[in-house]
C-alpha cells in the first residue's frame, strides 16, 4: 500500500475550466450583475459577488425521455396504506418522484454561483478604460525610481555581476584553450620524472620542457579574467507613474435633492470609486456637499443629512480647489471629480461656475463627470435645467468633461459604460 | 459516500470477544495510523473474507481538491472544458451554503486502485472509508464482470493523460472555440456513445493512440486530393435500388446504436483531430458504463465490506467504543432510506438497498425460513454466505442481481410497491404491493428500473445516405409511448447535425407497430 499526501499539490486545478466557463457565460453574467446593481449598497461594492444566471449558453442537452408523454411505472418504498387498485394523486412537480429521475439532477436552467472580486470587476468593467491615463503617466515624471535593465560591460565595481562575469570568463578560457593549473602540474611532474630517469632522454626532456614553456606562456597571455568578461548589472531610472488618485464627490445637499435622487448619485459615485481602485493603488475620497455654502464632510453625512438653503454650485467648486491646493497637488495626484445634482442652481451663479471650470478646475482634473439625477417625469429633452444648459458649453470645449442624465438605477451602469467605454476615450 | 441527514442509530454495539487494545483512540489521524489500520483491515478483508483487490494507493486531499475531482467526474486528470467549471461552481455553491456535504471519499477504478480521503475526516472516518473504498469498491472493481469486460484499469490514468494533452494540443492548434464546439456536441451525445453489445479489444493505450493519430494524419496528407472538393452534390430522384441501399447500410454497419462511433467513423466533414476528440469522449462514456449498471451492487458491496471489517475489528478489541459509535452513526446515516412521502426522498438509496440485500443473502444462507427455502432452494441454508456474495459480486449487475436475489422479506421490510403512471390520466394507480401476489411483479419491475439500457432512450442510426443528400436518419424506438423531451431532443439533434455536417432527421417510432409518432429535423448552422 502507498499513501500519498496530495494536499500540497497546486491548488485551483480547475482554474482553466472556470475561465472557460466564465467566458462562455459572460453575456449572461454581465446581465445578472447589471440587475443586481439595482439593489446593492455602497459597502457591498467591493466584496465578492453572488450571481444567478439563467443561461442558454450553459445548457448541456442530451437525448432524454420526456415527462409528459406515455406510460411509466415507479417502484417506491414505504407503502403504509395502499392496496392494489388504489389511485394516488400525482405529485405537483410532475416528476422527480420516479425512482430514477434525471441522471444527476441536471436540467436546472437557473444557476447560482459566486464570483471572486477580481472576476466580478473584470467582467463588470470589461471594456472600459480610464480616460487620459497615458497622458498622466508621461506628465508625472517627477518621482523616478531605479529598475533593473539588463547588463552592461562597464560600471562601478559594486555592480559587478560575478556570476555572469565568471561564466563569460570560463567560456573564453575554454575557447582559447588556456591550460588549467592541473595540466601544468601534470607536465611538471612528467618533466621531473623524465629528468629522474636513469639514462635521461634528452629529446624527451626537451620536448616536455618546450611544451611546458608553451603552456606557461599561454597562461600568461590569456588572462583569467579579461576586461571583456566583465558584466555589470545595469539600472535605469524610470519615471514612476503616479499611483494615487483622489476622487472628489460633489453633491447638491439642498432639500430638492430627495432620497431617491441621492441614491442615484451614490450609485454613480460607488461605481466610479470601484473603477478607480482598479487602476490606482490608493484612491482618496473627498466628499463635498453644498447648499449656498460648501463644506467637506465624511461619507455618512454626505449621503444622509439634508440641509436647507439655496443652491450655489460654485461654492463647491471653490471648496474643491481649496482642498486640492491644501492636500492634493496635481503633480502628485490624479484628480477625478464627479458632481451630482438635480440641475438647480442659483441663476446668477452659472457664469461663475463655467468660468471656474474652464480656468481652474478642468486644467487640474483628469476627468470631471457631471451626472444629473432627475425624476423620470421631468426627464425629457425639451426641459433643460439651468446647470445642464450652462455645462453644455463647457462640455463642448473640454474633452475631459462629460455630462449625463440618470433617471433610474438601471441607467447607472449604461451611463457609466458610455462615459468610460474604451473606444471613446482612446487618448 | 455522502452524508445524509442524521438518522437514528438503532444498532446496538456488538459483543467484544477480546481485550481492548485499540489501534487508535481519538479523532486525530496520521499517516502511520492509516497504514496500521489499512494493514489490520487487510488481514480481515483478504484473510477472512477472501477479497481479491488491486494494490491500494491512498491519497489525502483537501476539501477544495475534492470539489475539483467532483467537477471532473471523479477522475484525477481530465481535459479542460467549461462544463467542468460549471459543475465546480455549482458544487462549490452547494457546499458553501451547506446544502450538500462532500463525499468522504472517492475511489477510482484503476490499477493500483486510487482512493481519495479527505484531510478533515476524523480517524474513525478514515478507517471507515479505507474499509469502504480501498477494500469494498476495490474488490468489486477487480472482480465484477462488467468492469472486467469494459474497462482497462491499468490504462485509464495514462489514457486520461493522453486525452488531456491531446485536447490542449488541439486548442493550441485549432483554437479554443473550435475545440469547445466539438466537445459540446460530443458531450451532448455522450449517453449515445456506448456500444452495449461489443466487447472492446484490449489496447496498449497511450503509445498506440499517439501512433494511430499520427498515422491518420499522415494518411490524410498523403491522400489529399483537392479534386474531391469540387465534386458537386447530387440529389437523386426517387428511391435507389434496395440492393444498393442495403449494401451501403452494411458498409456503414447500420443500424448503429453508438452515435459517437458512427460520427467518428463516417461523418463526412470532420477533420481527423475532431474525430479523435469524439473518440476520447466515447471511450470515457464507455468507461463509465459499468459504473452506471452496477451502482447499487457496488455501493452495497462496499458498505457490506466496511460494516463487516469494522465489526470484526471491534470484536477483537482493536476499536474503542467511541470509535464504534461514531462509525455506527455514519453508517446508519449512509444507509438511511426515507419513505416516498418523506421530503428527503429522492429514489431508492443504493447504499440502503445494496447493504440490505447483501445482509439478506447472508441471512438466507445461514438462517433460512420456510419461505426462503421455497424461493431460494439452492442458496437457503447452504452456509457459505461469503462465497455466495463473492460470486454475486462477480457475476451480476444491478438488474440481474435484483431479479435473482431480492427476497419477499426485503420487499416487506422496504414496503415496496409499484405504481403505474399514465401521462394522460390525472392520478396514478397502485399496480402491485408487497403481498403474496405482488412479490414477483415488484421484483421484476424494480429490476427493470436498474436496467440502464431500458432507462435510456433507445436511439439508433438507421439510415445514412453518403453518396447523395448525405442525410442521416436516427430512429428512437418508443416504448410505452414515452417520447423524447422535445426541447432537449431538438437541441441535441442540432449538435448532431453540427458534427455530421448535413441534414439530420430523428424519427420516433412505436416499437410494436412501427408507426411514426413524431419527427424532428436539424440542419447544421454555418
Amino acid at each position: 500500500m502507498q499513501i500519498v499526501d496530495r494536499r500540497l499539490n497546486p491548488k485551483a486545478k480547475s482554474l482553466g475550466n472556470r475561465q472557460r466557463f466564465l467566458r462562455r457565460a459572460k453575456a449572461e453574467i454581465r446581465e445578472a450583475i447589471k440587475d443586481s446593481l439595482k439593489t446593492r449598497r455602497v459597502a457591498e461594492a467591493e466584496g465578492s459577488e453572488k450571481v444567478t444566471i439563467r443561461s442558454k449558453s450553459l445548457r448541456e442537452p442530451s437525448f432524454s425521455l420526456g415527462r409528459n408523454t406515455g406510460r411509466r411505472d415507479y417502484v417506491l418504498p414505504g407503502n403504509e396504506e395502499y392496496q392494489v387498485g388504489d389511485e394516488i394523486p400525482k405529485p405537483p412537480s410532475g416528476g422527480g418522484r420516479g425512482s430514477q429521475g434525471s441522471p444527476d439532477g441536471e436540467g436546472h436552467d437557473e444557476f447560482t454561483f459566486t464570483l471572486t472580486k477580481e472576476e466580478f470587476l473584470d467582467l463588470f468593467f470589461d471594456d472600459l478604460k480610464l480616460p487620459n491615463l497615458i497622458k498622466v503617466k508621461l506628465k508625472d515624471l517627477k518621482t523616478p525610481k531605479t529598475a533593473r535593465a539588463g547588463f552592461t560591460t562597464e560600471g562601478p565595481p559594486a555592480r559587478l555581476n560575478r556570476f555572469r562575469t565568471m561564466r563569460k570568463s570560463l567560456g573564453r578560457r575554454m575557447a582559447l584553450r588556456r591550460p588549467s593549473e592541473a595540466e601544468i602540474r601534470r607536465l611538471e611532474e612528467e618533466l621531473a620524472a623524465a629528468e629522474a630517469e636513469d639514462p635521461p632522454s634528452a629529446a624527451k626532456i626537451a620536448a616536455l620542457r618546450a611544451s611546458l614553456e608553451h603552456k606557461l606562456r599561454l597562461r600568461r597571455t590569456i588572462a583569467y579574467i579579461d576586461p571583456i568578461d566583465l558584466q555589470y548589472n545595469r539600472f535605469e531610472r524610470v519615471p514612476k507613474p503616479t499611483t494615487q488618485a483622489v476622487m472628489f464627490c460633489l453633491m447638491d445637499a439642498s432639500a430638492s435633492m430627495t432620497e431617491p435622487l441621492k441614491d442615484l448619485a451614490k450609485r454613480f459615485f460607488m461605481l466610479l470609486h470601484v473603477f478607480l481602485t482598479r487602476y490606482y493603488r490608493e484612491v482618496h475620497l473627498v466628499f463635498i456637499r453644498h447648499t449656498s455654502t460648501a463644506t467637506e464632510v465624511d461619507e455618512e453625512t454626505f449621503f444622509r443629512s439634508t440641509e436647507t438653503g439655496g443652491t450655489v454650485i460654485s461654492t463647491a467648486l471653490e471648496e474643491m480647489l481649496k482642498v486640492v491646493k491644501a492636500r492634493y497637488s496635481p503633480a502628485d495626484w490624479n484628480i477625478y471629480a464627479a458632481q451630482a445634482s438635480d440641475g438647480d442652481n442659483f441663476h446668477d451663479d452659472m457664469p461663475r461656475c463655467v468660468r471656474l471650470l474652464d480656468k481652474d478646475v478642468l486644467p487640474v482634473c483628469q476627468y470631471f463627470a457631471y451626472v444629473e439625477t432627475t425624476h423620470s417625469e421631468r426627464f425629457n429633452d425639451a426641459h433643460e435645467t439651468p446647470v445642464w444648459h450652462g455645462y453644455t458649453q463647457v462640455a463642448r470645449r473640454h474633452r475631459n468633461f462629460a455630462m449625463r442624465r440618470v433617471t433610474s438605477p438601471e441607467d447607472i451602469y449604461p451611463v457609466f459604460h458610455e462615459l468610460f467605454s474604451a473606444g471613446d476615450v482612446a487618448a | 459516500m455522502r452524508r445524509e441527514d442524521a438518522a437514528v442509530t438503532q444498532a446496538r454495539l456488538p459483543k467484544r470477544k477480546a481485550k481492548l487494545r485499540p489501534l487508535f483512540d481519538g479523532a486525530e489521524w496520521s499517516f502511520e495510523l492509516i497504514r496500521k489500520v489499512h494493514d489490520a483491515m487487510g488481514e480481515i478483508a483478504i484473510g477472512e473474507l477472501g477479497l481479491d483487490i488491486y494494490p491500494n494507493q491512498i491519497e489525502v486531499i483537501t476539501a477544495e481538491q475534492m470539489l475539483d475531482s467532483y467537477s471532473s467526474i471523479g477522475m484525477p486528470l481530465m481535459y479542460r472544458h467549461w462544463s467542468f467549471g460549471k459543475r465546480f461552481a455549482r458544487d462549490e455553491a452547494y457546499y458553501k451554503r451547506g446544502v450538500r456535504g462532500l463525499a468522504y471519499e472517492l475511489v477510482i477504478n484503476s490499477d493500483p486502485c486510487i482512493s481519495y480521503i479527505m484531510e478533515e475526516n476524523s480517524m474513525t472516518m478514515q478507517a471507515l472509508v479505507i474499509a469502504h473504498a480501498a477494500y469494498g469498491h476495490n474488490h468489486f472493481f477487480k472482480n465484477n464482470y462488467q468492469f472486467q469486460m469494459w474497462t482497462q484499469p491499468d490504462h485509464i490514468i495514462d489514457y486520461l493523460s493522453f486525452a488531456k494533452s491531446y485536447v490542449a494540443e488541439c486548442e493550441e492548434r485549432h483554437g479554443d472555440d473550435a475545440v469547445e464546439s466539438v466537445l459540446d456536441a460530443a458531450h451532448a451525445l455522450m449517453n449515445q456513445g456506448i456500444s452495449r453489445d461489443l466487447r472492446p479489444r484490449p489496447r496498449n493505450i497511450v503509445k498506440r493512440e499517439k501512433e494511430r493519430a499520427a498515422q491518420r494524419r499522415a494518411h490524410e496528407e498523403a491522400t489529399f486530393d483537392p479534386i474531391y472538393r469540387t465534386l458537386p452534390e447530387i440529389t437523386r430522384e426517387g428511391a435507389a435500388e434496395p440492393t444498393e441501399v442495403q449494401s451501403e447500410q452494411r458498409r456503414l454497419g447500420l443500424p448503429e446504436e453508438n452515435l459517437l462511433y458512427f460520427l467518428e467513423k463516417h461523418a463526412p466533414k470532420l477533420e481527423d483531430w475532431q474525430r479523435e476528440l469524439l473518440r476520447i469522449v466515447r471511450l470515457l462514456s464507455q468507461y463509465f458504463y459499468p459504473q452506471r449498471q452496477t451502482k447499487m451492487m457496488n455501493e452495497g458491496c462496499a458498505t457490506f465490506v466496511h460494516y463487516e471489517i469494522m465489526n470484526r475489528l471491534y470484536e477483537r478489541g482493536l476499536l474503542t467504543d467511541g470509535t464504534m459509535l461514531e462509525f455506527l452513526h455514519s453508517h446508519s446515516s449512509v444507509i438511511f432510506q426515507p419513505t416516498f412521502k418523506d421530503r428527503r426522498f429522492s429514489g431508492i438509496n443504493p447504499y440502503a438497498l445494496g447493504f440490505a440485500m447483501m445482509n439478506d443473502i447472508r441471512r438466507i444462507a445461514t438462517e433460512p425460513t420456510a419461505e426462503d427455502r421455497q424461493w431460494f432452494p439452492d442458496l437457503a441454508g447452504c452456509g457459505d454466505w461469503m462465497g455466495t456474495l463473492r460470486q454475486a459480486w462477480a457475476e451480476y449487475r444491478d438488474e440481474s442481481f435484483v431479479l435473482q436475489y431480492l427476497s419477499p422479506k426485503l420487499i416487506r421490510d422496504f414496503r415496496l410497491f409499484a405504481v403505474d403512471d399514465d401521462a394522460k390520466e390525472s392520478t396514478m394507480d397502485v399496480a402491485v404491493i408487497h403481498n403474496e401476489q405482488g412479490y414477483r411483479e415488484v421484483r421484476r419491475r424494480l429490476a427493470r428500473h436498474y436496467d440502464v439500457a431500458a432507462q435510456d432512450p433507445d436511439l439508433q442510426v438507421t439510415d445514412a445516405d453518403l453518396s447523395g443528400s448525405r442525410r442521416v436518419v436516427l430512429t428512437h424506438q418508443v416504448r410505452n409511448g414515452v417520447l423524447l423531451d422535445k426541447a432537449e431532443a431538438e437541441r441535441t439533434l442540432q449538435y448532431m447535425a453540427q458534427l455530421w455536417g448535413y441534414r439530420v432527421k430523428l424519427m420516433e417510432t412505436e416499437i410494436d407497430t412501427g408507426r411514426v409518432l413524431k419527427e424532428h429535423e436539424a440542419l447544421p448552422m454555418p
